[in-house]
């Protein structure tokens, strides 16, 4: 009776074999074309009057250098200033739709670099519709090159060398101040709080990026991205305050709740009982209030000596 | 109505009338059926986020009748290479889904059976989110080989690896205990969960957003070198299920029983196995975690036209084919521009109805 599945085993395994052979063959002519169309440096869009920005720093540029009315739409991460909120949001910057995105019949799109899904931006460049990826970096200079690049996209370079200068000035003037700071605080950043289980940010981070321009220096350095963290490597983390997102009103986990768990105890911050809340796209978004969101969580944590 | 279920209400073949015999019904419903898939594949084609004409676009295909001024290339793109594959892809993963479940509930005589059952979806998520998480590290040569089909191949693979395995436990000696089958398949998703849990743990931020948006399915990847390639095998599947219908009729009294009408049990198993595995695994692999299609539409349809599998399979693949759609249109113009999951339309369909069939079988047993 097994011979017949046998046999059928042996069939369904030849024709995989040949399947993966073929589709390697096709990939090798597909992965040509769809990385250059990624790899897209930053450049000029022809019609730049009815765009749509992925990316909530890419949006906060546009607004920055007043430049919204080109906006036809936007992504969820979108949300400041205010008013971004009233565009058409087409969908989470790594989950959009084509025919979404289509929709509203856009002249030209800025995409945060990890946008995608790939398959959707495939048939948006198959339906010739200009597209600028820009990078995604957790510096100071990061925040300059993104509006730079927004910049020769639109066809404003002056205009954004303008907006650069005076945002390069800022993180310029919070880079000192961080520089001179002497003893550098441990900051432990908690993404969430389930209960007593925390999530911390690791090392290539945007909570990672933030600090450091703060003149701070991230509690965690033993892992990438977000983690959740066991008791010990708290103590060992040794946190002299903790950051995290204000998401206000009965969402925000209370200072009882932080410090009341005995992770915390025989910390800095058990005795300091230092927490500082910002708002999560002002702190987290590096895009072009970074440099003001560097220089308050500068002073939240050294005073306003570190301004001098 | 639901009493008959458990009786084959007419596998006694040709002949005179049987009392019960619904086949006639059944046909009628399999005809009905048929036209309202054409109607809704017709219907998603002309419906989406956007306003573009689908009619220009065919008549601009079938009778060139349309001067390429008036055809604008956008709706062109939109018409023939988003919603046309989407809407193929669709009635192919929705006759894929359904079909399997009513192959496997006849098989495990067990009305809640899904593919679940048999280790498909728990090796398809561990496929892809290893490819998720490990793609750009451990598995980047692979990546880097196979480009955006990493994830569906690696998907597909697992689910096939998965079934196999759980089929090799549960055979001894030629013969597959259903039973074993079963138990294993738990053991077995435990398992490929844990695996599937430390991934996730390893995983950064915007990888746990996109393994979010995969195990939610979405038929929005849908390409036509997809459906070359996932279509083709949940074709050949769908071929072969007509070949299993008279065998799985026989085994609603039994295995003994449909061992002594003549009916091949162990290979009946081996070529439904195969058949679901594949079948489930391309459609998991392309589209994502869709959920309750595979359960639903085999209940409903015996319901209507009885539990008879010559027709069950057939109506199984019309209507999983035609309800998919309809939740794939809701899914993409609810929030448009921007698109919802179509595993959460499905579930928030599909689980008021799975408890509703729950409760009347309750209510059936407490008689």
């Amino acid at each position: 009776m097994d011979k017949g599945l046998h046999r059928l085993a042996g069939i369904s395994m030849r024709a995989g074999r040949a399947a993966l052979l073929f589709s390697m063959l096709a990939m090798a002519v597909s992965s040509a074309t769809t990385t250059s169309a990624l790899a897209e440096e930053t450049t000029r869009i022809e019609d730049s009057s009815r765009l749509i920005s992925i990316g909530g720093s890419l949006t906060e540029i546009v607004y920055a250098l007043g430049e919204e009315k080109r906006l036809v739409a936007r992504d969820s991460t979108s949300l400041y200033p205010p008013e971004a909120g009233k565009l058409p949001d087409v969908g989470y910057m790594r989950a959009l739709s084509p025919e979404g995105v289509l929709s509203v019949n856009p002249s030209g799109i800025l995409l945060l670099e990890g946008s995608g899904p790939r398959e959707a931006l495939d048939v948006l460049k198959k339906a010739s519709v200009p597209m600028v990826v820009v990078p995604e970096r957790f510096t100071g200079q990061g925040v300059l090159d993104k509006i730079h690049g927004v910049g020769k996209a639109l066809g404003i370079q002056d205009k954004a060398d303008k907006l650069a200068a005076s945002v390069g000035a800022d993180l310029a003037a919070a880079e000192k101040a961080a520089s001179s700071v002497k003893e550098r605080k441990r900051i432990l950043f908690i993404l969430s709080m389930q209960g007593d289980r925390i999530m911390a940010s690791g090392k290539n981070t945007a909570a990672n990026g933030i600090i450091e321009l703060a003149g701070g220096v991230n509690a965690i350095d033993g892992y990438e991205g977000y983690k959740q963290l066991t008791d010990e490597a708290i103590g060992k983390a040794a946190p002299d305050v903790i950051l995290m997102m204000d998401r206000g009103g009965n969402h925000a986990v209370s200072p009882e709740q932080i410090f009341g768990n005995p992770a915390f105890a025989g910390t800095p911050v058990a005795r300091t009982k230092k927490l500082v809340r910002m708002d999560a796209l002002y702190l987290l978004g590096f895009g072009p209030r970074t440099a003001k969101a560097a220089h308050d969580l500068s002073v939240a944590l050294y005073g306003d000596a570190a301004e001098h | 109505m639901l009493k008959r279920m458990e009786f084959a209400g007419s596998f006694a073949d040709g002949g005179g009338q049987v009392r019960g015999d619904r086949s006639g019904v059944a046909r009628a419903a399999i005809g009905l059926l048929a036209v309202l898939l054409l109607t809704v594949m017709l219907f998603s084609l002309t419906a989406g986020a956007s306003d573009a004409s689908a009619w220009m676009v065919v008549k601009h295909w079938l009778f060139s009748a349309v001067s390429p001024e008036e055809l604008s290339q956008r709706d062109r793109i939109i018409v023939l290479e988003i919603r046309l594959p989407r809407i193929i892809l669709g009635a192919l993963i929705g006759s894929a889904l359904a079909v399997s479940g009513a192959v496997l509930q006849g098989l495990f005589r067990n009305p809640l059976a899904d593919p679940g059952l048999v280790g498909v979806s728990a090796g398809a998520s561990l496929g892809a989110v290893g490819t998720i998480v490990l793609g750009g590290t451990i598995l980047a040569p692979v990546a880097a080989l196979l480009n955006i089909y990493t994830l569906p191949i690696m998907a597909f693979l697992g689910s096939l690896l998965t079934t196999f395995l759980l089929y090799g436990i549960a055979t001894r000696r030629g013969q597959t205990s259903v039973a074993t089958m079963l138990l294993a398949g738990i053991a077995i998703a435990a398992l490929a969960a844990a695996l599937t849990g430390a991934l996730i743990y390893m995983a950064d931020d915007q990888q746990l957003r996109d393994l979010t948006f995969w195990s939610l399915g979405s038929l929005a990847g849908a390409t036509w070198a997809k459906i070359g390639a996932s279509g083709s095998i949940i074709l050949l599947a769908l071929a072969a299920a007509p070949f299993l219908a008279r065998g799985l009729n026989g085994l609603s009294l039994g295995e003994a029983s449909a061992n002594h009408l003549g009916i091949p049990v162990q290979r009946l198993k081996n070529v439904a196995i195969v058949t679901v595995a594949a079948a489930v695994g391309a459609s998991v692999a392309v589209s994502g975690g869709i959920g309750f299609v595979g359960i639903v539409v085999p209940h409903l349809l015996r319901l209507m036209i009885g539990p008879d599998h010559r027709y069950l399979l057939p109506a199984s693949a019309l209507l999983g084919a035609t309800l998919l759609l309809l939740a794939d249109v809701v899914s993409r113009t609810i929030v448009a521009p921007a698109e919802l999951p179509i595993g959460i339309v499905t579930a928030a369909v599909g689980a008021p109805f799975f408890l509703w069939v729950l409760l009347r079988r309750r209510g059936i047993l407490d008689l």
